[in-house]
């Protein structure tokens, strides 16, 4: 049991030590994490403190305050870097039959793909938006803290490992041509065509700490909300609420919700399953 | 005081989940928290089953949900499961560990990160080696952790490779594991 106790003071002291890191982190290059989801924090630290030769989160703060480059390592190790083209190729279908018919009745539609990543998701809806005939109709803004993904998102250059897993997607999700239309393979990789992105602007903005730039008509932001703690959902949500337009709809990962969020009654299923929300404007909802 | 109960399985998991699950009376005192390898649409219709011929609450785990006891939490199909330090949920994309996706090694990391001494960790049938390592931890921070005998089980691989790698208290038979829970929830009394 002494063993046992060695070990749980170990973890103990991490605990300890992580609002420390995050801090330290924040106040030296700006970058907040002291409210994402601790224990997928918790394990990219020990991930990191396993495969390096430190023995504790201190060190490895240490090392972060004095050594830039290796803090950018670390800055990969917390974000969320893990997406795909057309993910959830049900939430796509939904998306045509349900949101699509409303957005052909603007003159002009302004989108915000929130924490894009490095892109796949901004090309796929770039290609649905150009096959229902409205691309042109769209201003696209796509952000992302990390300036390293954004500029993967610019280039749309993705491994061809992934390719026969986005293309099923593809079929699925009720792509109306083939999706070899909209790249061209070269060097083991493929390459999405430029002309979908040609409405795109790529920005750095960090959910966490920058605030409101635009009305916007459609917010897209998924399986960025999962990674953050209940207060931080509640104030990107009340941030998306403030952004939107007055009947501005929110799609959000399959498995996210605004259940457990002070926003919970300010917006409408459209559907439920495919978490597809639309703005509405009760009074309660104006001021949180 | 045990709080909670997670169990790991993929190949062989329905019929093992269904030798157990049904036998935790009402009023159990633990949460059970399940990942369970499985597609999608699998997951729905089996966790409507398992309900139905539970006595316990069956559903699937919601991201930032407080966790009660008496419940039956499983993961969704293609998200991790993390538990906060705060008895809540987490879902994660974050790339496969052991080509798994939930991986019963997150949940069993995260869950003995959370409860310690007062965790039970369970493995059953399965044919990869994911939740070995998180057995381990469960293990070495001080809770207690049971694998189904391989000789019965329909895949040996996942309680093979957890008694080699973790050490567990308890090597038993599928259809004494709900009954050597029970002991343990007495014995501690």
């Amino acid at each position: 049991m002494a063993s046992n106790q060695n070990k749980i003071e170990k973890f103990e002291n991490i605990d300890l030590e992580i609002p420390l890191i995050l801090e330290a982190i924040y106040q030296k290059y700006g970058y907040d994490f002291r409210k994402y989801s601790r224990s997928h924090i918790k394990r990219r630290l020990v991930h990191r403190l396993a495969i390096s030769n430190l023995e504790s989160v201190s060190q490895l703060q240490d090392k972060v305050l004095r050594e830039k480059d290796f803090f950018i390592e670390l800055l990969e190790d917390l974000s969320i870097n893990v997406t795909e083209m057309f993910r959830d190729p049900e939430f796509y279908s939904s998306f045509r039959e349900n949101v699509v018919p409303i957005l052909r009745t603007y003159p002009f539609i302004k989108i915000w793909h929130a924490g894009c990543s490095t892109g796949e998701e901004v090309y796929s809806f770039a290609i649905l938006l150009r096959e229902e005939g409205i691309l042109k109709r769209c201003q696209i803004y796509a952000t992302d803290f990390n300036r390293k993904v954004l500029e993967i998102a610019k280039q749309g250059i993705y491994p061809i490992r992934d390719l026969e897993h986005f293309e099923r997607n593809y079929e699925k999700s009720g792509g109306k041509s083939k999706l070899s239309d909209f790249y061209t393979m070269k060097y083991g990789s493929i390459k999405l065509d430029q002309s979908l992105v040609k409405k795109v602007v790529f920005a750095d903005h960090n959910l966490v700490t920058d605030s409101v730039f635009a009305e916007i008509d459609l917010i897209i932001c998924r399986n960025v909300l999962i990674y953050f703690n209940r207060d931080l959902q509640n104030k990107v949500i009340n941030l998306f609420y403030d952004s939107l337009s007055s009947s501005g709809h929110l799609c959000l990962g399959s498995k996210e919700s605004l259940k457990f969020t002070a926003k919970e009654n300010c917006f409408a299923d459209i559907d439920e399953k495919q978490k597809i929300y639309k703005k509405s404007l009760s009074k309660s909802c104006i001021k949180l | 005081m045990y709080k909670a109960l997670v169990i790991g399985t993929s190949f062989g998991g329905l019929e093992a989940l269904k030798a157990i699950i049904p036998q935790f009376p009402k009023g159990f005192p633990l949460a059970v928290i399940v990942v369970l390898h499985i597609g999608e649409n699998q997951n729905d219709s089996f966790i409507r089953y398992l309900n139905e011929i539970s006595q316990l609450h069956v559903k699937e785990a919601e991201d930032k949900e407080r966790i009660s006891t008496g419940t039956v939490y499983f993961a969704p199909p293609n998200y991790h499961l993390l538990i906060e330090a705060d008895e809540s949920f987490s879902l994660s994309t974050d790339p496969k560990v052991n080509h798994s996706r939930p991986s019963i090694d997150v949940l069993f990391e995260t869950a003995a990160w959370c409860y310690k001494q007062k965790l039970i960790g369970v493995v059953l049938s399965g044919l990869n080696h994911d939740g070995a390592y998180g057995l381990l931890q469960i293990n070495d921070l001080g809770g207690m952790c049971i694998v189904e005998n391989p000789e019965n089980a329909i895949a040996q691989i996942m309680p093979s490779a957890a008694n080699k790698i973790a050490k567990p208290q308890f090597i038993t038979p599928l259809h004494d594991i709900a009954e050597k829970i029970n002991e343990l929830l007495h014995s501690q009394n």
